[in-house]
């Protein structure tokens, strides 16, 4: 098989990210590193989904982390408070972000540009509000503990163990988007991306499948927001507030908008980033927006594209 | 009653403050179509600059004065070394500077200044004014009176003078602007530095009120944006009416029915109306050319 041939399988990217969960533990020191892994596959999971409603449906949302936060808070409640068990929280949590996108999206995907931006950030302040204040329920800003998932009377406990769910997880996520994107719902998505009016004229139900990607992004949310939970075995309402979802957008612009690759690289380099610069002590939070200013100004369409076509024009 | 008047009070005074950030949004907007996420951060620079002047021993006016002009230098510097490298980015691409130059200035406000809560003294002491049985602190009225002259100021410069009309064609219709010789990139660099001044008065006049940290400001941006896009992004009118409305429902709310849920009563509020009005209050339709 000739190279190009091989470039040519469509599975390639999803071989490739599989390859790069399985590898990287080879270099991993100590569990820390794990760790870190796993936050960066849980991460990556609700950001393919952003991404899917940023990147291709052209749709901004500033309040995805409202989503993560009902995902989280699922698998705190149901297990405390009515004693189901963790994983079918997690369903459920993700069956209930699915219901509530639908809802709320099929008002608010009419609005455009900033007006949708400010009232998908209104929302997702509206879930932060709602967790922070309810205390019988959340534990309110304090937050709660979050029992640790059992699959098959196996306790799922450590960073190794969840750094290989959470990369297994991703991965899948990861082809479903692919997949997802070739589809004709895909295809549909990006023309709305391209024009919403000349996708109207050739017949495409634009708000559906606006609200269609809205829900399937939310579902990727809650299922890392559930994942993120049950990993830390804590959460506080912050996991859905104003700086969780701005976070969310900038792991998606920075990775590149509608490179479904570039949404591991943008949350890669903000989990590890903060990490790294815990060495800088007081400078940590100045170094982060100036590296964060630094990359949009040079990379502008995000580092998977930029660095892609600087390869391009580099190889002629 | 006089329950009523005391909420609608303390409303107007942060509304007044909201309406100055929203203001700020809305003059960079209509000058380069950048939601400038670092508006917040003006305010804190403009009350923590003035504080620790203070400390340092320089008279008030002064402090504030030097605090002023401190915010706009920033504000300048924030379009020349981030903006306009990124010229022609995408507007999240640009939003995105905006957002991490907010994160930088938090940063730098920790090191520089601190993280603890500051206050100034306010301009005509704290004894609080008896008016139809509310009390109302001096202070707030300097802030309603601070606010109305600056709208004031804003709206004869835009109407009176040259470069006030060059912002507007500006904002009208940049490249016809240009055609006309107007110099746009001095405009957005003047939008700014005046988006600048403004924030950094509204936090001083604010401070002795709500008190300022080097983290006050992203709340600040939240509700200015919400603000300008509840009156409709790019009217002036539109971010006063949006700012002092979100500031009435967030004290109505927290008198009447639950000081937790003001902002979900605030966002709630903004939601209904953006479904209804997905222009906000006075935006204008865009017509979309096919």
């Amino acid at each position: 098989m000739s190279l190009r041939a091989l470039l040519e399988i469509r599975l390639l990217p999803a071989i490739l990210v599989a390859a790069i969960v399985i590898i990287l533990p080879l270099f991993f020191p100590s569990a820390y590193y794990y760790r870190i892994g796993a936050l960066v596959f849980i991460f990556a999971l609700a950001v393919v989904g952003l991404n899917l409603l940023m990147g291709f449906a052209g749709q901004v949302s500033l309040g995805h982390a409202g989503f993560l936060g009902i995902g989280a808070y699922s698998v705190a409640i149901g297990p405390v408070h009515f004693g189901a068990p963790s994983w079918l929280c997690l369903f459920v949590g993700a069956i209930l972000s699915g219901a509530v996108a639908f809802a709320v999206g099929r008002p608010i995907l009419k609005l455009k540009g900033h007006y949708l931006a400010v009232a998908t950030l209104g929302f997702g302040l509206l879930v932060a509000i709602v967790l922070t204040n309810e205390a019988g329920w959340t534990g309110g800003p304090d937050g709660m503990n979050v029992p640790a998932l059992t699959l098959f009377g196996w306790r799922v406990h450590g960073s190794d163990a969840w750094y290989w769910i959470a990369g297994a997880t991703f991965v899948g996520g990861f082809l479903l988007a692919l997949n997802l994107m070739e589809s004709p719902t895909g295809r549909a998505l990006q023309a709305i991306h391209d024009s919403e009016i000349a996708a109207r004229v050739l017949g495409i139900d634009v708000a559906r499948k606006k609200l269609t990607i809205f829900i399937i992004s939310a579902m990727y949310a809650s299922v890392a927001g559930s994942f993120l939970a049950l990993f830390n075995g804590l959460i506080t309402p912050d996991v859905a507030g104003f700086l969780g979802s701005i976070e969310l957008v900038a792991m998606v612009v920075l990775g590149g908008m509608g490179s479904i690759f570039g949404s591991l690289v943008g949350a890669a380099v903000l989990v590890v980033l903060p990490q790294v610069l815990t060495i800088f002590h007081e400078y940590e939070q100045a170094l982060l927006g100036l590296i964060v200013m630094v990359f949009m100004i040079f990379l502008r369409q995000g580092i998977v594209p930029s660095v892609t076509v600087a390869l391009a024009g580099w190889r002629k | 009653m006089a329950e009523l008047l005391q909420f609608v009070f303390s409303g107007l005074t942060v509304g007044a403050i909201y309406a100055l950030v929203a203001l700020g949004f809305t003059l960079i907007y209509n000058a380069s179509d950048i939601i400038n996420f670092a508006q917040g951060e003006f305010v804190m620079l403009g009350g923590m600059t003035t504080v620790f002047m203070a400390l340092a021993g320089v008279p008030l006016p002064l402090a504030a004065l030097i605090a002023i002009i401190v915010t706009t230098g920033v504000g300048l510097a924030l379009h020349r070394f981030a903006i306009e490298p990124a010229r022609g980015a995408s507007s999240v691409a640009l939003i995105m500077i905006t957002i991490g130059a907010s994160v930088f200035l938090r940063g730098v406000a920790q090191v520089v200044f601190d993280k603890r809560f500051h206050s100034l003294p306010p301009l005509f002491g704290a004894d609080s004014i008896q008016f139809g049985g509310a009390a109302i602190l001096p202070q707030s009225l300097v802030v309603l009176a601070g606010a109305t002259v600056i709208v004031i100021l804003l709206w004869l410069f835009v109407e009176r003078t040259l470069l006030g009309k060059a912002v507007i064609a500006t904002a009208a219709n940049r490249l016809a602007a240009r055609l006309i010789g107007v110099d746009t990139r001095r405009i957005v660099d003047f939008s700014f530095a005046v988006s600048a001044a403004i924030g950094a008065i509204a936090g001083i006049l604010i401070t002795p009120i709500t008190l300022t940290s080097y983290d006050v400001g992203t709340l600040l941006a939240l509700k200015g944006f919400a603000a300008a896009m509840l009156g409709g992004i790019g009217s002036p009118l539109g971010a006063v009416v949006g700012g002092l409305l979100i500031g009435m429902i967030e004290a109505l709310s927290a008198g009447y029915l639950s000081s937790s849920y003001k902002d979900a009563v605030a966002f709630l509020i903004i939601l209904v109306v953006l479904v209804a009005m997905p222009q906000g209050l006075f935006g204008r339709v865009k017509v979309e050319r096919v």
